[in-house]
């Protein structure tokens, strides 16, 4: 315990230089770059929230969830069926019911609800499954995923089932995603570093030492879960009114993987870790996307190869797993204080005098 | 068609059950196999049924006779079970259960795109010699000889593989591995031999599989393998992960569930049915979370 005066000033000094790096990138982005980068860092934020989100019920409580993908889907069906615009609703959705049928929302309240719902949803989940453990859970997360997906094919009315659906408004910019990445990051930090966040990492690290202790092993898995699922289904919401039109297919294991490999390569547990690795992850598969469609050095061309950039993204995670399974960070958090003599000596005096 | 008496109507729709339930059956063994001495879920499972159907299906273009392009198919699918675990698991042997199973999951994903990339994604038609593609009916009663042969294929396999696990050396050691690895170790059993059987096993099987799984469908897709093995999963799940009379029992029972469930839900609900499956898994997991044939052991709560 010998950091516990330096942690709370260090803590704030580095998440307040990162907000202002980020806010500054984001305007720098949005002002100064392509469209085409837009929409790089806007899907990079969606991912970042789904990865963190992530990292808190698995990274944390070691709870390892394979289906979070399918709170994804509920937030962005939530909120794509309360944003559509009343005039496309007659036409695409006539069986909707009525009180559905007249309904227009906000993106905000929609998000919310959408993220409310999910949460619901995992409550109920969470209160069955959090009492499974290993790969058990794994199992039965993967179960809820593909009756989520059994769900949006087939319930014609609501989700125009396995058809595309279409016509959601272009809300998500980068203002949103941005902002809603700082809020999913800040409240999962403090939940991490909060009494609760001890909690779970004690369950994780050596359960029965933790329940003996008293921790209510369950409570503290299902406080993780929900959180987490709600913020899953936020990022779901932005998604939707982010790509517009989207099917039920896209919420399956391709999406699963690629969450899943960021949260490895940047550590579980470590929410800077999952920031590193989303952020890692989405460079490397865009450089390796416009590889696949073909590579001129001159002398030596590479024809175009598709598929190729999923193959090699395998093959990486599998090396990850084999030469560095904690991932860049580990359990670590990223910490700038040091690069700030005067918050480090003040921290320094505050434990001499302390002793 | 001439309608079935309520009699034909239950034989007709038990032996689809116990068909299915063999398919299942074999392939949760493959899987229980692996969990059982490795603690890995191996999800590639399913992409060795891939891997054997396309095997046979080009040697029968290429002009083999189906039985040898059928041992074919099996024999590369065994390799490639093989191959995956000396590339992929053999070096993360020992890591944390869910670091396995991400690992499985990424083979998947290499398996299935080089399928696509080397096959094309659209499916192929699988022509499977008469044979296999017969129907044999009494009266009314039309059972389809795939189904026969499924049944019948499983019953052999099974029996091998009980005199196999039961009355061999190696079935022993592997026995003996899946209790307790350092305890094996220390008795000098060489547990590289026993994983390396374990996964050619249920490759072998896997491959099999294959070829009844095509042979009933019809044709082929690079992502044919994802359904079988999501419900083998479930199958090895209810009997009890690791456990492979758990595994035979589960696929058998998960056979005979959608059968059942074919049968009563109503047509509205139908579509729904692999969403009611996997609900009852998971309270199934509420009450036994090992599932029905698990260890008993009291890890959590």
């Amino acid at each position: 315990m010998q950091n516990n005066e330096k942690r709370p000033i260090s803590t704030l000094v580095t998440g307040l230089i990162l907000i202002a790096i980020f806010v500054g990138l984001l305007v720098f982005i949005n002002f100064g770059t392509s469209s085409y980068m837009q929409r790089i860092v806007i899907g990079l934020c969606i991912s970042i929230i789904l990865v963190v989100s992530l990292n808190l019920s698995s990274g944390f409580t070691g709870v390892f969830s394979l289906g979070h993908i399918g709170f994804m889907a509920i937030g962005a069906y939530t909120a794509a069926i309360l944003t559509l615009p009343l005039s496309l609703k007659g036409a695409y959705l006539p069986d909707l019911p009525a009180w559905l049928e007249t309904t227009q929302l906000p993106f905000l309240p929609a998000t919310l609800i959408g993220g409310v719902l999910a949460m619901l949803v995992a409550l109920l989940l969470g209160a069955s499954i959090m009492r499974l453990t290993g790969p058990y859970v794994g199992v039965a997360t993967l179960g809820f995923l593909v009756i989520v997906n059994v769900i949006l094919t087939n319930w014609d009315s609501m989700t125009r089932g396995a058809r595309t659906f279409s016509g959601v408004p272009p809300y998500t910019n980068i203002w949103w995603s941005g902002v809603w990445t700082i809020v999913t990051i800040y409240v999962i930090w403090r939940l991490a570093k909060s009494s609760y966040g001890r909690q779970m990492m004690a369950i994780r690290d050596n359960f029965i030492a933790a329940q003996s202790l008293g921790i209510n092993v369950l409570r503290m898995r299902l406080l993780a879960f929900c959180v987490s699922a709600f913020f899953t289904a936020v990022a779901g919401s932005l998604w939707a009114h982010f790509i517009q039109s989207f099917s039920p297919k896209a919420f399956l294991f391709v999406e699963t993987f690629s969450i899943i490999t960021m949260l490895i390569a940047g550590g579980m547990g470590s929410i800077s870790g999952s920031v590193i690795g989303a952020v890692g992850i989405t460079i490397l598969s865009e450089v390796l996307r416009n590889a696949e469609r073909g590579i001129s050095l001159g002398f030596i061309s590479i024809p175009p190869v598709y598929g190729a950039s999923q193959i090699l993204m395998a093959v990486i995670f599998i090396l990850l797993i084999i030469f560095r399974p904690e991932g860049i960070m580990g359990k670590r958090e990223l910490d700038f204080s040091h690069l700030i003599p005067f918050t480090f000596k003040r921290a320094k005096r505050k434990e001499v005098a302390s002793q | 068609m001439t309608s079935l008496t309520p009699l034909e109507f239950f034989i007709q729709q038990a032996i689809n059950a116990i068909s299915i339930g063999s398919i299942y059956a074999l392939m949760a063994i493959g899987l229980a196999m692996v969990f059982g001495i490795l603690r890995l879920i191996n999800f590639a499972h399913g992409d060795l049924i891939m891997v054997g159907s396309y095997a046979a299906l080009f040697l029968t273009i290429a002009g083999v006779p189906f039985w040898i392009a059928a041992s074919g198919g099996i024999v590369a699918s065994g390799l490639t079970g093989l191959l995956m675990e000396r590339l992929a698991y053999r070096p993360i042997r020992g890591a944390q259960d869910v670091a396995m199973l991400l690992t499985s999951f990424a083979v998947t994903i290499f398996l299935e795109n080089m399928g696509i990339l080397l096959f094309n994604p659209s499916s192929r038609p699988f022509s499977a010699p008469n044979f296999l593609n017969s129907a044999f009916t009494f009266g009314a009663l039309r059972v389809n000889s795939v189904d026969v042969i499924a049944i019948v294929v499983a019953g052999i396999l099974l029996v091998l593989l009980t005199f196999f696990i039961t009355r061999t050396e190696l079935g022993t050691s592997m026995r003996a591995v899946s209790q307790d690895l350092l305890a094996s170790r220390l008795m000098g059993i060489n547990i590289n031999r026993v994983f390396v059987t374990a996964f050619g096993i249920g490759s072998l099987l896997a491959g099999v599989v294959g070829i009844l799984w095509s042979a009933r469908v019809g044709k082929i897709d690079p992502l044919m393998g994802f359904y079988p093995v999501l419900k083998a999963f479930v199958a090895s799940v209810i009997g009890g992960l690791g456990s492979m009379p758990g595994a035979v029992l589960g696929g058998y029972i998960l056979g005979i569930l959608e059968i059942l469930l074919q049968g009563i839900l109503p047509a509205s609900l139908t579509p729904f049915r692999d969403g009611f499956v996997f609900g009852i898994l998971i309270v199934l997991l509420l009450f036994r979370p090992n599932g029905l044939l698990g260890s008993t052991e009291k890890e959590k709560f």
